[in-house]
């Protein structure tokens, strides 16, 4: 039988603010253990939440940007569970009345076709802090650093069909928080976190089979390993007359698989109510007003308009966009250079791959957008061809001073002179006639082939810096005028 | 000397104004019967550096003349408010070596305020109890029959007041456990409106319920230590914005053309005659001043003590998971595993009445029972809620008993948690509605005192002290006391 896979995703973000969600300590990540941990993040008996604007208003700005409707009325609920690294016993988070309700994102599928995901509802959360099951003997440590964090959890519909689709919506929710600042995404860090849903049914059905869930996966790369490796578990376990269970499972990127956690049997009833300590809370109109106001551009504008100003290809606006930071140093260089193009060919070629190689931020790049200007002007006003330009490339890289600068110490002025080329042809020509007989004797089918040969010694006798259409031209007149004698 | 703790809280500012005594004098005349009175166990620690420290303090600024009116003045605080530096014990083995490393606000005001702090006051464990005998450390005895309770969970507070061993105590009510022992003791006892005294550092019980007042002497008293403790505090988000008036200057207004409500149920088959007769005698009191009584009904309040026995133990049972042996408080001995850590530390560290309302609690938050009880109780709260609001567009303030009778010999009503439950009959619907209530002297029955209660409208404390102060113009209850004091 062939099967269709259901997926839905709840994304845990870690929202960039200063400060926790109901305490004063601060975020920051890395610290020694238990030093950012308030009397509030310890639970001690007798403090009190406070809750944090700067959440909220992360919180709607990502509504906003996904066009959801804003729970103008929310509220907080405790759930309750034991774990030592749960300090009161208990999260608050929202269960009843969510900060952003539904909305949707548009995914690009690998055939070009978009589609549009929902977004069942996104809401505000404390993180739990940290188990450390390896570091003592027999023991485990609590490092509550990270109890208190402000969470954005973000749930979508079972609209998701493969697990390239579910990368494809990881990486547009994984866009709009960055290109929002509203937390910077780390998976590595654990600032996003993924759990999966995943379920199959025959295809041409429409019935939900039993679904489990992947908790805690944390790369695009193991999202994807990790549901294909449960979507064929499944498979197996239909095809050999057995049942899906619904239960938690842990995915095992060294053995790459799923493998269960706990049945539904054993889950926590979390007893959810309305935490007493904190009132609902009710945005105005004015508030949501204020967050639209400082949403920047996000990712699906951009790429239009890159479209529209820049000449790029869908494609290459939806890579270029992808990233803000990537965004922004393309949209330097091709708005100061006035080559859209060009700028989008070097920054998705040569820039990309020197990042990823080097696993640079692009902020941090040796080369920045006002160097990669200049040395695309020199390409367009013909000072450089593309192979001069990769030497001047490499020269910035090395930080050997300005483009300008790097040509000069280099000698790499492009050879346009159209005598200096002519001179340098007949040189060529005269120094090889046996091949200039045979070209000449070929039929004129024969001959673009066989011009490269020549191409490839002139350019080398300029040493690369002839202008290419130049010699080109050159080259064919000189072989051709010969020719009729 | 020996008789300045005999002098009631006016008394005690007036003799400092005037230089009759010192500070220090007046602390070591109520640490000296704080001594004498060990046998009614009222305090879990006594701190008599620092009440000295204090009170040479506040003798050094009043001989500059910078003493603030009440510098120096003795108070005592419920072991339920947090003490930095100083033993906070919630009546439980649980926290029998807890040390708080903040101030409950109640506290911090009372600081600033100038009171020198006497110690910590013994209570129900975790204020859970009407009757001081579910305290680790020892029942409280009334100080007006020593075999006898003195009501709960503020037993040491109301037994201190009403032994002069403090001219005013701090006391936490959340179905009754302010006014019930004062009721039984012979003092006064106010429990403000929901939110108008902060919870920060008070240790929570059931925080939509739980609300910090005090026990003192006189109605006056009780208008002096008010305006240290009510008003706004960022640091608890439930804390009400609403002004503080001046509860001082309210006392004198004249109460004729007051229109007091007499709830019929409240006055019903099930009210004793000698009850009666207590009541009747503070209703001719109040028509001598000028008030007109009206019957109120109250239609849902029989059902408050179910609600109340609902929602109190279901908030109880989160609230109280903090206390998991991980972090503070007492942790068992070697634990084998995590739920062993759990099991023993709670099992050990709880006493029987807390673990019920645990028990009671979760089961009423439970899937699949939520809807039956927890949420049921909230809609109840509601009815109730509305009942009292109607009731306060017929009458400006609601009169009534505080307790069904007497205090009840200690052991009496220990095995039948029920009929202990019953002791809070007429106090669980002010705080399920947030209401405040007071409780006064009405005399006695057969030797031992019983109070009278008043309801207000919210943050309307002014009219419930106004009031009583008007009938403790004409009236002596208020100054009975314990033969031998």
């Amino acid at each position: 039988m062939r099967y269709e896979a259901v997926i839905g995703l709840e994304v845990h973000v870690q929202l960039a603010t200063a400060s926790k969600i109901f305490s004063g300590a601060s975020t920051t990540f890395g610290a020694e253990p238990n030093r950012q941990a308030s009397a509030i993040d310890l639970g001690l008996p007798g403090v009190l939440p406070v809750p944090n604007q700067a959440a909220f208003e992360m919180a709607v700005k990502f509504g906003l940007a996904i066009g959801a409707e804003i729970g103008t009325y929310s509220a907080f609920d405790r759930k309750n569970y034991f774990y030592p690294d749960l300090p009161k016993g208990y999260q608050i988070s929202q269960f009843d009345a969510p900060i952003v309700k539904q909305g949707q994102v548009t995914i690009v599928l690998e055939d070009g076709q978009e589609k549009s995901i929902r977004v069942t509802r996104a809401h505000l959360e404390e993180d739990a802090g940290k188990s450390i099951h390896d570091a003592y003997d027999g023991m485990t440590g609590v490092d509550l650093n990270r109890a208190g964090t402000a969470l954005l959890e973000i749930v979508s519909e079972p609209d998701l069909r493969s697990a390239k689709e579910a990368v494809a919506y990881l990486k547009i929710i994984h866009s709009i928080i960055r290109y929002l600042g509203i937390s910077d995404g780390n998976m590595a860090e654990g600032s996003m976190r993924c759990d999966c849903n995943v379920s199959i049914r025959p295809v041409g059905t429409n019935t939900l089979g039993t679904r489990t869930e992947i908790k805690n996966v944390n790369s695009f790369r193991f999202v994807e390993r990790a549901i294909n490796s449960e979507i064929a578990r499944q498979i197996d376990l239909l095809d050999d007359g057995g049942r899906v269970t619904q239960e938690t499972r842990l995915y095992d990127p060294d053995r790459d698989e799923t493998r269960s956690m706990r049945s539904k049997e054993e889950a926590n009833d979390y007893r959810y109510f309305p935490d007493p300590d904190l009132l609902p809370v009710v945005l105005d109109a004015g508030f949501i007003d204020a967050c639209r106001a400082t949403l920047p551009e996000l990712p699906d504008a951009r790429k239009v308009r890159y479209v529209r100003d820049y000449g790029v290809t869908e494609y290459d606006a939806s890579v270029l966009v992808a990233d803000r930071e990537i965004a922004d140093y393309f949209e330097a260089v091709a708005k100061e250079s006035g080559q859209g193009k060009l700028a989008a060919n070097w920054v998705m070629g040569t820039v990309l791959s020197e990042l990823n190689q080097t696993d640079h931020a692009i902020t941090q790049f040796p080369v920045q957008p006002a160097a990669l200007t200049q040395l695309i002007v020199r390409i367009a006003d013909q000072t450089l061809n593309s192979k001069t330009a990769k030497t001047v490339f490499e020269g910035l890289m090395r930080q050997e001073g300005s483009v300008d600068a790097i040509i000069a110490a280099r000698g790499l002025v492009q050879v346009t002179d159209r005598g200096a080329i002519e001179a340098l042809v007949e040189r060529v020509l005269a120094s090889h006639p046996e091949q200039v007989a045979n070209y000449r004797a070929a039929a004129d089918e024969k001959r673009p082939k066989m011009l490269g040969f020549f191409v490839g010694q002139t350019m080398k006798a300029s040493q690369g810096k002839a202008n290419p259409q130049q010699l080109n031209a050159v080259l064919i007149a000189k072989l051709q005028e010969d020719d009729g004698d | 000397m020996s008789t300045l703790n005999s002098l009631s809280l006016i008394e005690q500012i007036n003799g400092l104004a005037a230089g009759t005594f010192s500070a220090t004098e007046l602390v070591k005349a109520h640490l000296d019967a704080i001594d004498r009175h060990r046998a009614l166990n009222a305090f879990i620690t006594v701190t008599p550096e620092l009440a000295l420290d204090a009170a040479a303090r506040a003798d050094q600024l009043r001989a500059r003349g910078e003493a603030t009116e009440l510098a120096g003045i003795p108070i005592a605080h419920k072991d339920l408010f947090c003490t930095e530096g100083v033993l906070t014990t919630c009546g439980s083995r649980m926290l029998s070596r807890f040390v708080a490393p903040y101030d409950a606000e109640v506290v911090t005001r009372c600081k600033a305020a100038g009171l020198s702090m006497l110690g910590k006051l013994n209570l129900d464990e975790f204020a859970m109890g009407s009757s001081n005998e579910n305290s680790a450390y020892g029942p409280v005895r009334n100080p007006w029959d020593l075999d006898r309770v003195p009501g709960g969970s503020s037993g040491g507070s109301a037994a201190a007041v009403a032994a002069r061993l403090t001219p005013l105590a701090t006391a936490t009510d959340t179905g009754g456990s302010i006014r019930q022992p004062a009721a039984l003791t012979g003092t006064c006892g106010l429990k403000p409106t929901y939110g108008r005294v902060s919870r920060w550092g008070m240790v929570a019980y059931a925080s939509s319920l739980d609300q910090g007042g005090l026990i003192a002497r006189s109605a006056a008293d009780l208008a002096i230590g008010l305006a240290i403790i009510a008003g706004h505090d960022p640091k608890d988000s439930t804390s009400a914005r609403d002004p503080v008036p001046s509860y001082r200057d309210a006392l004198d207004s004249p109460l004729k053309g007051l229109r007091i409500g007499l709830p019929t149920a409240f006055f019903d088959h099930r009210m004793s005659d000698a009850m009666r007769t207590r009541l009747t005698t503070v209703i001719q009191a109040l028509t001598d001043l000028g008030a007109a009584m009206i019957e109120i009904e109250l239609p849902h309040i029989d059902h408050a003590i179910p609600a109340y026995y609902v929602i109190a133990p279901a908030e109880a049972s989160s609230n109280l998971s903090r206390f998991d042996g991980v972090r503070f408080g007492h942790r068992a001995a070697d634990p084998k595993d995590l739920n062993d850590l759990y099991t023993r530390s709670r099992g050990e560290g709880f006493g029987s009445e807390v673990k019920r309302r645990i028990l009671m609690g979760t089961y009423a938050l439970s899937e699949g029972y939520y809807e039956a009880y927890y949420k049921k109780a909230q809609q109840i709260r509601r009815l109730i809620k509305m009942d009292f609001l109607q009731a306060f567009t017929q009458c400006d303030l609601l009169l009534g008993p505080t307790t069904p009778g007497v205090a009840f010999p200690i052991g009496a009503k220990t095995q039948d948690p029920v009929a202990m439950y019953l002791e809070d009959i007429y106090t669980v619907a002010t705080n399920l509605a947030g209401l405040p209530g007071g409780s006064f002297p009405a005399g006695r029955i057969d030797g031992l005192p019983v109070g009278f209660q008043l309801m207000a409208p919210h943050f309307a404390e002014s009219r419930i002290l106004n009031v009583a102060h008007q009938v403790q113009q004409v009236t002596p209850w208020h100054h009975d006391h314990p033969e031998g004091l």
